[in-house]
């Protein structure tokens, strides 16, 4: 069984393409065939992320418009050789993906017997982020505790609710999953910061994981290594955790709880 | 917050509770409002509107909700009167106001 999940969040820059690439190399690094697609046409970035921009092709709207094979489309992870990697198209046209489309490519992929295929959504509630979450069995929702990302994350799980083809279908609703990123435990304790309870608390949904504002995540897309494969910092040891969660291992949350500070910095502040 | 912050008064104002109950406050409302019709906000003034060429009513004396009863979805409407006394008292007032 093929299982496709949606890396989504309504609210641009908080972390679904971060998420998708060490999504992707999480479930590959446990032996599972996956492969990674990115949504956002026009402004490709997942193979930046991923470290293959210079091995791009051809990419997801030639597969949809059959000038190439899914075969020849599909970029072969150098480090893990069950992950692939689908990129984006260029173009400027937004009519490019169409839902006959990306139903053929993923059909096909399911028929090649890929475990899971993620698919990294674009911000907003248009055409690239409708067909991202349309077909999937799965959402994480990516979340910053921050208002304007939460408002726009119960937005989605809204659209998720009625807008896919579960939804559609009316069997089994697509599994949602919140996962809160930049989480600075520091300011949380300072009251600077919604915690994850209060978050989970507004949404109403489960958290598979918390991501620590992490000096890694940066260093990570600098260097196109997926954070999770930086095993020494914060965040790819929170996006090993929310992995394993997802495939149903029971883990403590880590990270939630400010660092302790020494007498000299309490006194003088920080 | 160290001694010195104490001292002179840099206070927590706590903003994430702040950011909590507007979100709370805001998505219920926005949740309440999914899958409902995009005409209703602008029926619900018009009606409103109607209703004020005949009887004195507050802007939230309407509460449109659509119902589901089985198959068929049900237009449910709401409309809250001025209590009689009231409405007495003010059309006294409005016929001194005019003498």
């Amino acid at each position: 069984m093929t299982e496709f999940i949606v890396v989504t969040s309504g609210k641009g820059g908080v972390g679904k393409t971060t998420t998708s690439a060490s999504l992707a190399v999480g479930l590959a690094k446990r032996g599972k065939k996956v492969a990674v697609i990115d949504f956002d046409v026009g402004l490709r970035n997942l193979d930046l992320i991923m470290g293959c921009e210079r091995r791009v092709v051809y990419d997801f709207v030639n597969v949809i418009h059959a000038e190439c094979t899914l075969k020849q489309a599909l970029i072969k992870d150098k480090r893990y050789e069950t992950l692939h990697v689908l990129a984006a198209s260029q173009t400027r046209d937004k009519e490019a993906l169409t839902r006959e489309g990306v139903e053929r490519v993923l059909n096909e992929l399911r028929d090649e017997g890929f475990d899971y295929v993620v698919c990294d959504s674009p911000a907003g509630i248009e055409k690239g982020a409708f067909l991202a979450m349309y077909f999937a069995d799965r959402a994480v929702v990516v979340v910053n505790p921050e208002v304007s990302s939460v408002r726009d994350s119960d937005r989605i799980l809204g659209l998720l609710a009625s807008k896919t083809r579960r939804a559609e279908a009316g069997g089994d609703p697509v599994q949602q999953h919140l996962l809160l990123t930049r989480y600075n435990p520091t300011r949380v304790a300072t009251g600077d910061m919604m915690s994850v309870d209060d978050v989970k608390e507004i949404l109403g949904i489960d958290v598979l994981g918390v991501i620590p504002e992490s000096e890694g995540v940066l260093a990570a897309s600098n260097a196109g290594v997926p954070v999770i494969l930086d095993e020494t910092s914060s965040a790819g040891q929170a996006y090993e955790d929310a992995i394993a969660r997802l495939l149903g291992e029971d883990r403590p949350m880590r990270f939630l709880d400010a660092p302790k500070k020494g007498i000299l910095s309490r006194l003088f502040g920080s | 917050m160290g001694v010195f912050d104490f001292l002179f008064g840099k206070e927590n104002k706590n903003s994430a509770a702040v950011a909590k109950e507007r979100l709370r406050i805001i998505v219920a409302q926005e949740r309440s409002a999914r899958g409902t019709p995009d005409y209703l906000p602008l029926m619900r003034r018009e009606i409103l509107e109607v209703i004020r060429k005949y009887v004195k009513v507050d802007d939230d004396a309407i509460a449109i909700q659509v119902k589901r009863d089985g198959d068929q979805e049900v237009l449910d409407l709401t409309v809250t009167l001025p209590e009689k006394n009231d409405a007495k008292r003010e059309a006294r007032e409005n016929e001194k106001d005019e003498a």
